[in-house]
């Protein structure tokens, strides 16, 4: 069952010449950790911003084709409606946190909500709890590091327990230690809670690993959709220029050099290691 | 070029940024500057344009020590690139903005006419001369910002994360200006946590710490040092971490290039007596 | 700029801290209406004295004292400006009176920076804004309220960050004539509004995202309750008003020459 699905959806920003999406169909299902890459300027944020309405609502200009999430219609229901079923978590961490207190800011989504105080408290700190950020609760956003804002961030969408949680490109500004740790935080909402996960990212290596099921945009469209490992194996992906990961890299020319290594594509560099070990053991 | 005697630095709010920095960087060198966040990267390289005054030791920046000049007079000769373009670009068009620094260097109209073109072209902005800086994309306001830098050729290039919030293919695009540089001679200093991108360009790298340099010597040596990377808490980058966990195998142990990588590990693979098809 | 810092936040614990910002309020307001009242120097004076009490209670000794020193400039300008004007009243001489009158307009001032310091200094921005929110205050402004003070540090840091980049570029803001120095000021300028708008923009995506609007009635975390030592201070807001009041109608207040004089 598709928890986001999108048929022909096509985009074009008020005064824009082009449209910045074209013809987009993609079906997400229900738990599933997706993953949507492209080059810069291929489509990928526009699109995050049509799943929970800021697209056609808070940004006006022209929307074509058919959108739905959570069985919702994104055109038919205002954004606030939307937000209890679609969480969007933001690039840059500063400019989402609004309070004064870490614990303040879980609660904003539930107190414009209209949550009642008990029920609230209960929810802020399940989800500090969940983003490990429970110590954290009582400090003021300016003096925590881009890391932990991220994961205020990501425990405010929490809260109000939406069935989707979309990111987009959370670790841009984290080094690759905090992003590995929000990508770890990410993947463990996605397993333990079963929230539907749409990561668009650079960073393949860090986060391929995890993705059920894999996107890659070029210039408004899909251009490949489909299963990590045979997706980030292909030719196609390599010539649109996206960060494959090193050890599927590793993997495909040690294959054109007529070593095959196995079976399954790997991911990571541990899948690699286990097995080139696999290998030379035999 | 740029001497560093043992400095220490400590911010107005009392965090020390800097605790004992010593270091040299001869003209011509390209050197990558890694570190978490925090560990004193970006404090340390404000010191080289004057921005920074060390509370204790002494910083010369081509033999002149920083705390007799001003920070318009270093930058002359020490470009900064910031992170972030948006706090540089403030101009109507994209050619007045790479002119604001040659103008307050007091270059003549014709010498500006000329480097604004010269700068434009080399970094595929010709098209937007006319543009306003705000109109482009960030790849391109990033561009703009370092198009405005060279302008002026300074002797000593400054970028600090230069490739944050870009993607595959100008993070290639990037290598291949920064190699450009080190070809012209140029000396380059990037702060950056990018491990990929620093194993891509295999410079000299300086590892930083709780405001210490905690390595110092080529980037295929120190990214492959397992317990350096765990003490300045970087992850390894994608290749080395492949060999790092293949140590009970004979391989070599510092390699970060895929190439390399391939070359080495058909190698083995081929030296096998059995081996799938 | 001593002034602003008596008036920033410290992150102490006293039981004045805890005290219900909107008692607290009321208490300065009151202390406001009586520095009002009096014209005198003595009462002043006696108002003046009564509040370091508070100043010690609540250990922001230090920052206060900071934003008295910052204050005696201007404290400085209104006595001068009463005395002169006294003066040349009185016939372009020295007069006690005149002198006393000039220091009670003084003290005045110095009584109310006082207790808007100690307010100010002993009452956190998330207390204020609640209490603003409480008092029914639409949200919107208790929002921006809030918002505003917690990008304070970060439009600083970044306004120095800009100034860093510009002036790594060959911008000099210390030389100059005076026209060209504001003139030096855009490239400074233009890139911080730039900042903020676009800030601007994302806070707003982000709220909506966070069911901003929501046609129903808005609800808090958390919740400003009185306690005993807000009914005490408002019973002591009570007394010292009540007190001042009767005095004022009924007890002539002499003033600090005439007593001095009948002292000695």
């Amino acid at each position: 069952m598709a928890v986001i699905e999108t048929k022909n959806l096509t985009y074009t920003y008020p005064g824009g010449t082009k449209p910045s999406i074209r013809d987009v169909s993609i079906k997400i299902g229900k738990g599933e950790f997706a993953l949507i890459t492209g080059p810069s300027g291929c489509g990928k944020t526009t699109l995050c911003r049509c799943f929970n309405g800021l697209i056609p609502h808070f940004y006006q200009g022209e929307l074509k084709g058919e959108i739905s999430v959570a069985e919702l219609n994104v055109t038919e229901h205002q954004i606030y409606e939307l937000a209890k079923h679609v969480g969007l978590v933001f690039q840059n961490p500063e400019n989402q946190l609004f309070a004064l207190s870490v614990e303040k800011d879980v609660a904003f989504g539930l107190e414009n909500l209209g949550v009642p105080r008990e029920e609230m408290r209960k929810r802020v700190d399940w989800a500090l709890n969940l983003t490990g950020i429970y110590d954290l609760r009582e400090r003021a956003p300016y003096e925590l590091s881009g890391g932990q804002q991220q994961r205020v961030a990501i425990a405010s969408v929490l809260a109000m327990q939406p069935e989707v949680i979309v990111l987009d490109e959370p670790t841009s500004f984290l080094d690759p230690l905090s992003a590995k740790k929000i990508f770890e935080v990410i993947h463990e909402l996605n397993r333990r809670l079963g929230v539907t996960v749409v990561l668009v990212e650079h960073r393949l290596d860090l986060t391929a690993r995890y993705a059920d099921h894999i996107v890659i945009m070029d210039e408004g469209k899909i251009v490949l959709d489909g299963g990590p490992r045979e997706i980030l194996n292909s030719e196609e992906a390599r010539l649109i220029g996206v960060g494959i990961p090193k050890a599927t890299r590793l993997y495909q020319m040690l294959e054109k050099d007529g070593m095959k290594l196995g079976n399954t594509i790997p991911l990571s560099s541990d899948e690699l290691a286990t097995l080139l070990k696999e290998v030379l053991k035999a | 070029m740029i001497e560093v005697e043992d400095i220490y630095f400590t911010y107005p709010n009392g965090v020390e940024a800097l605790k004992g920095v010593s270091l040299t960087i001869r003209n011509g060198e390209f050197v990558a500057i890694m570190g978490q966040n925090g560990a004193g990267k970006t404090t340390l390289v404000k010191h080289f344009n004057g921005l920074l005054r060390p509370n204790k030791g002494k910083v010369l920046v081509d033999g002149v020590e920083t705390t007799k000049v001003s920070v318009a007079t270093l930058s002359r000769n020490v470009g900064f690139v910031f992170q972030n373009p948006d706090h540089q670009l403030f101009s109507e068009t994209v050619e007045q903005e790479i002119a604001f620094g040659l103008r307050n260097f007091g270059f003549k109209e014709n010498v500006i006419k000329r480097r604004v073109t010269w700068a434009l072209n080399l970094l595929g902005l010709a098209q937007y001369r006319k543009t306003s800086p705000f109109m482009l994309s960030g790849g391109e306001r990033k561009r703009v910002a370092l198009a405005s830098v060279l302008a002026w050729n300074p002797k000593i290039l400054i970028l600090d994360e230069p490739t944050i919030g870009q993607d595959y293919q100008q993070k290639e695009k990037l290598r291949q200006f920064i190699l450009q540089m080190k070809a012209q001679r140029k000396t380059t200093l990037i702060v950056t946590h990018d491990v990929e991108f620093v194993a891509e360009c295999n410079p000299r790298v300086l590892l930083m710490q709780d405001g210490k340099i905690v390595a110092d010597g080529e980037a295929i040596r120190v990214l492959t040092d397992p317990d350096v990377l765990t003490q300045a808490s970087i992850v390894p980058p994608q290749v080395s971490q492949i060999f790092l966990q293949l140590s009970d195998i004979e391989a070599p142990k510092n390699v970060i290039d895929i190439y390399e990588a391939r070359k080495i590990l058909l190698n083995i693979l081929e030296k096998r007596p059995n081996e799938r098809f | 700029m001593s002034v602003f810092d008596g008036l920033r936040f410290r992150k102490v614990y006293s039981p004045i801290h805890n005290l219900d910002p909107r008692i607290k309020f009321v208490y300065v307001c009151a202390i406001f209406v009586v520095a009002i009242i009096f014209w005198e120097l003595l009462p002043l004076m006696v108002l003046f004295v009564m509040q370091i009490p508070i100043v010690l209670l609540a250990g922001v000794k230090r920052q206060w004292l900071r934003s008295m020193r910052g204050a005696a400039f201007l404290a400085a300008i209104i006595f001068l400006t009463n005395f002169i004007v006294a003066f040349i009243g009185a016939g372009y001489t020295v007069t006690a009176k005149s002198l006393e009158n000039a220091a009670a307009m003084t003290m005045r001032f110095v009584v109310l920076v006082e207790s808007f310091s100690v307010f100010f200094l002993t009452t956190s921005p998330d207390h204020l804004g609640l209490a603003l929110e409480q008092t029914h205050v639409p949200y919107e402004f208790c929002f921006a309220f809030t918002t505003a003070v917690r990008f304070v540090p970060v439009l600083a840091e970044e306004a120095q960050t800009i100034m860093d980049a510009q002036k790594a570029r060959g911008l000099e803001l210390e030389r100059g004539s005076f026209l060209k120095r504001i003139r030096n000021y855009i490239p400074i300028l233009i890139p911080l509004i730039v900042s903020a708008i676009r800030r601007s923009l994302e806070l707003a995506e982000a709220m909506e995202s966070r069911a901003w609007g929501t046609a129903k009635k808005r609800t808090n975390l958390y919740v400003l309750r009185m306690h005993k030592g807000d009914l005490v201070l408002a019973a002591i807001t009570a007394g010292i008003l009540a007190t001042a009041i009767y005095i004022h109608l009924y007890i002539p207040i002499p003033s600090l020459h005439e007593l001095l004089g009948s002292l000695l």
